[in-house]
């Protein structure tokens, strides 16, 4: 198993550095970071934008850009933004932010969804069955800004003026200025959550509920289930002991390809809600063609996705004997 | 719009391919008595494809629905008497018999800008499952058929596509395509550039596991060459796969286009889409709800249907799947 993890994680290096070198390549070609300070009215005299060049290396060819930015990410600089700030330190305060939606979302979209899987499976061809599969689909085919916006716009604005009091917030990831610890704003950070969570949680439920019910489906078909009635097992000893542990292998491999696809969906949900996370990062280093940045998001995300594939897959081998990774 | 009818054929060509009869294959023309018999036997197998999609009243529904959606949005516009620039002299108006969908506060026909907009998006996602489903079918028949050498490296390659997450990728590509050459068709060659990556895998499955069967082995001492085996034998029997994976990417294609227009990144104003008609009319959703609304309909209903008919053919090409009891 150890070989196993090795080998992966030194193949997922040449994969990290060439999808590096692509996105470089294409940020850098994309135009002039320094268009905006140059269109300053009155323009900046030519020996600040050469400043500004020479602290961001424009002056110097692509591929020694690209060949100083790997040697300073080795020792964990991810180089400075457009604006002159550090990179890494503005990353980590937003990738906790990031963070705290993503996982959220991952543990509510997976508990939702193997429970509304297997009563699927369970009463299939039912008014029940038919109504989850109907509302899977409905959640497959929304935009996740649309459903966001819906749920903010409307159902929030409309629940906070029944109570009478903000009981959850639309727009930020925390109420600005405040003050204690972390512990101590865990109820204003609670508020901000719900619904950036629901929204995220929505869109990879509806597909994994789909996915769990063909898998407790096929389980349930299975010989040793019929094996285990048959000899006189109650149906919810069989249903818990015997087919749902085995049906729930599957969905481990599917969360982890969809991993992506969920950094990807928060990028949105910040959008829509306003945080001040990584996506925001995203989008404001793309549209300022900002290298650095753009790069930082990437790297991370990179590594997130592969690391979390590898921890599928080792999770995968344990909970599955038949596979064994030589 | 030369392009809007071109795409439009392609597309029902995906639904079209299950109805015509064995002639319609690519590869060549078949010749002489041994492959008669042959095209007779897959003939009456899509028959029976066919029925069994029929049958699924959903399905045929939405299939019905969905060309109506085509229609409307690829000559809608043309038919309507407001174009999608045009002022209308009247301002953030409700609903109503003159305006069905209301109008912004610029005077713009709600209508119009639906209609534009769900064009772009049809005419986007149609040209993506073209391309991508070519592209994703040639890779992946490559890699599976032959396997070794080429495999290895083909699969890396789309390692390397699916490790990052494609939101980003495509914001990045879309941002220096949209700032060098805008419109919709560089939106679509950029989708396209990533979501031929999943179906590969598919194909390439499909073929590792079919290229072992003793058809295969009879057509080799028959004396077929790797092209005939390839496009005579084994793409038309992993043609369900591929079809039904042809219209996931419609869905997933509307839903990234209208997510990158939502980011900024996509259309670029002064045309108009899905995505940022709704990014539009999402701070107006209380007071002129009819701006978030239409649009975010129209996008559903389109991804919807099109799931529902990827549902009905994943039923018709594989019959296994369904119709078990717990």
């Amino acid at each position: 198993m150890l070989a196993f993890v090795v080998r992966r994680l030194i193949v997922s290096v040449p994969v990290l550095i060439l999808s590096s070198i692509l996105v470089f390549a294409l940020v850098a070609f994309s135009g002039d970071p320094l268009g905006d300070l140059k269109a300053k009215n009155p323009p900046p005299s030519p020996a600040v934008i050469h400043a500004r060049e020479h602290l961001l290396n424009l002056d110097k060819p692509i591929v020694t850009r690209y060949g100083i930015w790997l040697g300073n990410l080795v020792r964990g600089d991810m180089g400075r933004t457009i604006a002159g700030t550090d990179v890494r330190s503005d990353l980590a305060r937003r990738l906790l932010v990031t963070a705290r939606m993503v996982i959220l979302a991952m543990i509510f979209a997976i508990i939702l969804a193997v429970i509304v899987g297997v009563i699927s499976a369970v009463r299939q061809y039912t008014a029940l069955d038919y109504t989850f599969t109907f509302a899977g689909f409905l959640f497959l085919s929304m935009p996740v800004f649309w459903l966001g916006a819906l749920l903010k716009e409307i159902l929030a604005i409309k629940f906070n003026d029944a109570v009478g009091r903000t009981v959850v917030y639309t727009v930020g990831d925390s109420t600005p200025g405040l003050t204690g610890g972390f512990f101590g704003n865990l109820g204003n950070y609670a508020a901000h959550l719900v619904l950036p969570t629901i929204t995220l949680a929505a869109i990879s439920f509806a597909s994994w509920s789909r996915f769990q019910r063909s898998s407790m489906l096929d389980v349930l078909n299975s010989d040793y289930v019929r094996l285990a009635r048959a000899k006189g097992l109650s149906k919810s000893r069989v249903m818990v002991r015997h087919a749902l542990r085995t049906a729930l292998i599957p969905l481990v491999t599917v969360v982890a390809i969809d991993f992506g696809a969920i950094l990807g969906g928060a990028v949105i949900t910040e959008r829509v809600f306003a945080w001040h996370g990584m996506g925001e990062l995203l989008i404001t280093g793309i549209t300022s063609k900002d290298t650095n940045v753009v790069l930082a998001w990437l790297m991370v995300s990179a590594v997130a996705v592969i690391g979390f594939n590898l921890i599928a897959d080792v999770l995968y081998a344990y909970l599955d004997p038949r596979i064994r990774h030589g | 719009m030369a392009s809007g009818p071109t795409t439009g054929t392609s597309t029902t060509g995906g639904p079209d391919l299950v109805e015509t009869p064995g002639g319609a294959q690519p590869g060549p023309k078949p010749a002489g008595v041994v492959e008669r018999e042959f095209t007779v036997a897959v003939r009456s197998q899509r028959q029976m494809i066919l029925r069994r999609f029929l049958n699924h009243r959903l399905a045929v529904a939405s299939l019905i629905i969905f060309i109506a959606l085509l229609m409307g949005s690829l000559i809608g516009g043309r038919l309507w008497h407001y174009g999608f620039a045009d002022r209308t002299g009247d301002y953030s108006q409700p609903p109503s018999l003159k305006h069905p969908m209301g109008t912004d506060d610029i005077g713009h026909d709600v209508m119009a800008l639906v209609f534009r907009g769900a064009q772009k998006s049809v005419q986007i996602a149609l040209l993506v499952a073209l391309l991508s489903t070519t592209i994703g079918t040639l890779v992946g028949a490559v890699a599976g058929f032959y396997r070794g050498r080429a495999d290895a490296l083909l699969m890396r390659f789309v390692d390397l596509v699916l490790t990052v997450p494609s939101l980003a990728i495509l914001a990045v590509l879309a941002s220096v395509v949209g700032s060098k050459a805008g419109g919709w068709f560089f939106v679509a060659i950029v989708l396209a550039g990533i979501t031929w990556a999943p179906i590969s895998r598919v194909v390439r499955g499909v073929f590792l596991s079919l290229r072992e069967k003793e058809y295969v082995e009879a057509a080799r001492a028959l004396g077929a060459n790797d092209r005939r085996i390839i496009f005579r034998h084994l793409l038309p029997n992993a043609l369900g796969a591929i079809i039904v994976n042809a219209t996931i990417v419609v869905a997933v294609a509307i839903l990234t286009e209208t997510a990158l227009s939502y980011l900024g990144v996509g259309v670029q104003r002064p045309d108009t889409s899905l995505g940022l008609l709704i990014s539009d009319g999402q701070g107006a959703a209380q007071t002129r709800p009819w701006l978030f609304y239409f649009p975010g309909l129209v996008i559903i209903l389109i991804a919807l249907t099109v799931n529902f008919i990827g549902d009905g053919l994943r039923d018709a090409f594989d019959p296994t799947q369904t119709r078990v009891r717990a």
